[in-house]
């Protein structure tokens, strides 16, 4: 590229990048340098001395049987949310590629939940399904099935995972009805000349000419399971019962907001960084590739 | 091409595109029964995706007692009005008699704020980093990228301590400052401005405009369709914020709708007045819904371009 046309002054470049680098700075950067000291130090019940204790806390944090769990946890609410949003989404997509008319119109109504906030969309289920007087709830015991979510862990899983799926589907949507577009028609057209039928020409041409799109969506959803999903799990299940849906970002919350174990939380925050940093590396290393097809 | 295929207003398919697809189904071979199949599953997906929001729809128009035997009626009852003007301007109990007139105002304040603090920031620090040389240029391009690996959940407890400090806890500068810095929306203004040709600022600074004028005069007509789409992603973003005002506020009067749900609702003891707390869903709902559905168009194209 050739070098680009720039205006001349020395002072103004400064003035304008200043509101976001104090932004920044204030309520980026010093708090978790601040997360990052906090985890090497130990500090007294009162809060008055604190000691250097290198590794100790996350050596405590990663023997914790409680953070095993939380990671057991995240792992299986992550993939149960990115798998079932991304599989609805993408026959949903698929569908929508096929029919003639009213393509605008499904869009429309499939986007709404786009705009719930995730606490929200919890709260919605839970409501359906609370055993007090959610309908589906009442009609699944009526069916003789013993559903109490704000009792049963599994259950409890089962109803934040919907929620937090659901919730997803609409961006998964979008996303993969713009990339069976993207797919050159004339690729399909050969398969069905030469004899491929439909469901041949999906899992042969489409899926793989889809891997792009389907690899970003897997690290976004990844991303959002993480991390967007407090909402849900703060406002449906509080992380219980027992510790049945208490996720990393949960715990961290909880630890240090609510029991005030401040090294063991700025350890996990630290650990959690380390899953952001390694999580938005993936996606600018391969979101390249999303575009090949294009 | 993405964007091309989806930035389509919906609905409004042009007669040669009908035509086209038309032709094109007949090639690929694709029945109308399994076409009548795409439909019905299509139907079921959004019934779905639409059901949870029409039943509480339902819920908020129907009395306490209605809601506490279950099953719901299908259909809505006759309470709308009164369920509706109870929570708007007579005051919850749960939440210490607040209004969710006032919760409205909040909302909608910390929303726009964020959407319109976070375009203005970013569109000037693009601005600096596309159309100037200095020196550290590229060093605070990085500063602002790698606040993307630093979201509020991994700083949870110092960056509260930093507002209790600042003694920002339950203002809207509290609410809403912190989260104006977004790498996301520097980086795609960061984009497209590398795409306006150097000929361009070229001329601007023939005809003797300084940088001031050619960002008002040149820019940001270019730039308005980013803009709108980066609007509607970041005013959907502010109105669903849950952690932040979470640990920002304490007064009831301060909080956003979405963390006064969460506050209204206990399953534990009788008091919960359902009906008002899906009254407050739906106003929590309705407002971002109906900026997705009107602003359809960038929505899509924003998102599918920006990836986020």
């Amino acid at each position: 590229m050739s070098p680009r046309v720039t205006f001349p002054n020395k002072l103004l470049p400064y003035l304008l990048l200043a509101p976001q680098l104090a932004i920044t700075i204030v309520f980026f950067y010093w708090p978790a340098s601040q997360a990052l000291r906090q985890s090497l130090l130990r500090e007294d019940p009162f809060g008055l001395q604190s000691t250097f204790v290198g590794l100790a806390n996350f050596r405590r944090v990663l023997n914790d049987p409680n953070y095993i769990n939380a990671v057991q946890v995240t792992v299986i609410f992550s993939i149960a949310t990115a798998f079932l949003a991304m599989a609805l989404a993408l026959l949903l997509a698929v569908m929508a590629d096929k029919i003639i008319r009213g393509r605008g119109i499904y869009r429309t109504l499939l986007i709404w939940p786009y705009a719930v906030a995730p606490a929200i969309a919890g709260m919605l289920w839970l409501f359906m399904f609370n055993p007090a007087m959610g309908t589906f709830a009442y009609m699944l015991r009526s069916a003789g099935f013993g559903w109490d979510p704000l009792l049963n862990g599994p259950q409890a899983m089962t109803l934040v995972i919907a929620a937090a799926a659901w919730k997803q589907i609409s961006y998964n949507f979008l996303f993969f009805v713009a990339g069976l577009q993207a797919i050159p028609k004339t690729l399909i057209e050969a398969a069905a000349i030469d004899g491929a039928g439909e469901n041949k020409r999906f899992w042969t041409i489409v899926f793989p000419l889809l891997a792009p799109t389907t690899f970003f969506l897997l690290v976004i959803n990844t991303t959002y399971a993480f991390f967007d999903t407090f909402g849900i799990i703060h406002a449906v299940t509080g992380g219980g019962p027992g510790k049945a849906t208490e996720t990393l970002v949960y715990k961290v919350y909880n630890d240090g907001f609510v029991n005030l174990i401040l090294g063991d939380s700025a350890a996990q925050s630290v650990i959690l960084m380390i899953i952001v940093i390694a999580l938005t590396a993936i996606q600018f290393r391969y979101v390249e590739k999303k575009v090949h097809y294009g | 091409m993405a964007e091309q295929a989806t930035a389509r207003p919906s609905g409004r398919t042009s007669t040669a595109a009908f035509l086209g697809r038309r032709e094109e189904g007949a090639m690929l071979g694709i029945s109308r029964t399994s076409r009548y199949v795409a439909h019905a599953i299509l139907i079921l997906g959004v019934l779905i995706v639409a059901f949870p929001i029409y039943y509480t729809f339902v819920a908020s128009t129907h009395s306490l007692q209605t809601i506490l035997r279950p099953p719901l009626p299908l259909l809505p009852g006759d309470r709308f009005w009164e369920n509706y003007s109870t929570a708007l301007f007579g005051g919850i109990g749960r939440i210490g008699g607040v209004d969710v007139g006032t919760l409205l105002f909040n909302t909608t304040a910390v929303a726009l704020a964020i959407a319109i603090g976070k375009i203005v920031i970013s569109i000037l620090s693009a601005f600096a980093i596309v159309f100037f040389r200095f020196p550290l240029r590229m060093f605070f391009f990085w500063m602002i990228f790698i606040t993307l690996m630093l979201p509020v959940e991994v700083r949870i407890l110092p960056t509260y301590k930093v507002m209790v400090d600042l003694g920002l806890i339950d203002t809207y500068t509290g609410l809403t400052l912190p989260l104006m810095a977004s790498a996301t929306a520097t980086l795609l203004f960061r984009q497209f401005f590398l795409t306006i040709p150097g000929e361009l600022v070229e001329a601007a600074r023939v005809d003797g405009a300084g940088p001031w004028r050619f960002f008002k005069d040149i820019l940001l007509p270019l730039s308005k369709t980013n803009i709108a789409a980066l609007f509607v992603i970041l005013f959907i973003y502010g109105w669903t914020q849950y952690l932040w005002p979470l640990l920002v506020t304490n007064r009831n009067d301060m909080n956003t709708i979405v963390i006064a749900l969460r506050k209204m609702i206990s399953f534990a003891d009788a008091d919960t007045e359902w009906h008002l707390v899906m009254v407050t869903a739906m106003l929590a709902i309705v407002p971002p819904i109906l900026v997705v559905l009107f602003m359809q168009r960038w929505f899509v194209k924003g998102l599918v371009e920006t990836e986020k």
